[in-house]
């Protein structure tokens, strides 16, 4: 049996009020989709180089070592798990009515970007920088 | 929330076939959703049969001539029969749109008509609008300035100001778009949906206006705008032609203009 509702049309519709935020989500999503596909691009277009060339394990190392494709790496991955963060936000805010289960699930989904992420970084500088 | 069927109470069930007309020169069919408050029933669709040749040509003439000749019971919001009230909003063969300019000769097979999806039902193909009508109202959809206008005259407004309001002014707050919405349609409670996001942006758009900051302060919220995924369903359906999809996007990029 559903509570009995008393209250105006307009204090339901109000609600709580404006969060008055989502500007940045929003605006954050268009900029990583934008940074995207350069750095995709550029991307596929090395994996397409080292490949075709037959390169081994030792090459793609080599390749990593270069300061550029490092830099070009981290950025690649902060890009990509960070859009990703953003667009996952959406669709748990969009499937999922329980506030607290909201709220939980983009907790952890953001950790585990952010796991995600800062393993790829470390991944990079290892190979860039280790012996 | 996101739903993907439809309540037990909201299943529609087979209902009752009215005779047609005798000698019926050009008969079509017309299969209408049918839900009475008081006998506790789920909803049904019930058939009727027109004779086209002794009925003119809108949907809606064939709505009144099935309340009239067929059936009183059948309810149905209508009044100015000419596109520019609103009341007659409703889903025909599978589109919202309005059953006034809505040509039956457009339609191909029997013509399906239900209440606007999503909505609840007052009664047959009413739907209760209560809560958009009070979304409606916490947009404030009046001019606010605090300026006072000039003594003599009206508030003035160029020719050039006057037309940034053009695709925005004709909407009837008919509101199909907004039922046409799947945001809306999963997170209503919260999500303004386009007819009230266009009409949010009509007086954002309009010169003489001065609360632009704090309508757009209300506005921006993760669920009150940004449920928008530009999904366009509200443009497609549009009876007057207008882009609310548009107007959704033109308030997001005045929200990053302020940053």
């Amino acid at each position: 049996m559903p509570e009995t509702r008393m209250r105006t049309p307009l204090g339901r519709a109000i609600g709580l009020g404006s969060a008055k935020e989502g500007v940045q989500h929003w605006w954050m999503q268009r900029v990583t989709a934008v940074a995207l596909v350069p750095l995709v691009v550029w991307f596929v277009i090395w994996v397409i180089i080292l490949t075709g060339s037959g390169a081994d394990r030792a090459a793609f190392i080599a390749w990593l070592r270069d300061p550029v494709s490092a830099a070009v790496w981290v950025l690649l991955l902060i890009a990509a798990f960070y859009h990703g963060a953003l667009g996952l936000q959406v669709v748990i805010e969009d499937y999922v009515g329980n506030e607290g289960a909201r709220l939980g699930l983009i907790v952890v989904m953001r950790l585990m970007a952010l796991l995600g992420c800062i393993l790829g970084i470390v991944a990079v500088a290892k190979l860039s920088l280790g012996a | 929330m996101a739903e993907f069927t439809l309540p037990a109470n909201s299943k529609i069930g087979t209902g009752k076939t009215w005779p047609a007309p005798p000698a019926a020169q050009r008969p079509r069919r017309f299969r209408v959703y049918r839900w009475n408050p008081e006998d506790g029933k789920n909803p049904v669709m019930d058939t009727y049969t027109v004779d086209l040749a002794d009925c003119a040509p809108m949907v809606l003439d064939a709505l009144l001539k099935i309340k009239n000749e067929i059936d009183t019971t059948l309810t149905f919001r209508r009044s100015c029969r000419e596109g520019v009230c609103g009341s007659c909003a409703m889903n025909i063969d599978g589109v919202n749109t309005l059953a006034c300019i809505t040509a039956i000769g457009d339609i191909k097979g029997d013509v399906r008509i239900y209440p606007l999806p999503h909505m609840p039902v007052v009664k047959d193909l009413v739907p209760d609008l209560t809560h958009i009508y009070a979304q409606y109202q916490s947009i404030q959809p009046w001019l606010q300035s605090d300026s006072p206008p000039p003594p003599d005259r009206e508030r003035p407004q160029s020719i050039d100001e006057r037309a940034k309001l053009d695709g925005l002014w004709e909407c009837i707050l008919c509101f199909c778009c907004t039922g046409a919405c799947p945001s809306w349609w999963w997170s209503g409670e919260r999500y303004l949906g386009p007819a009230v996001l266009l009409q949010a942006y009509r007086w954002l758009a309009d010169s003489r206006d001065e609360k632009t900051g704090e309508r757009l302060d209300l506005l921006e919220d993760p669920f009150r705008l940004y449920r928008c995924h530009t999904i366009m369903n509200c443009t497609r359906t549009c009876p007057k032609g207008l882009n609310p999809g548009k107007a959704i996007a033109e308030i997001k990029k005045l929200i990053v203009l302020r940053r």
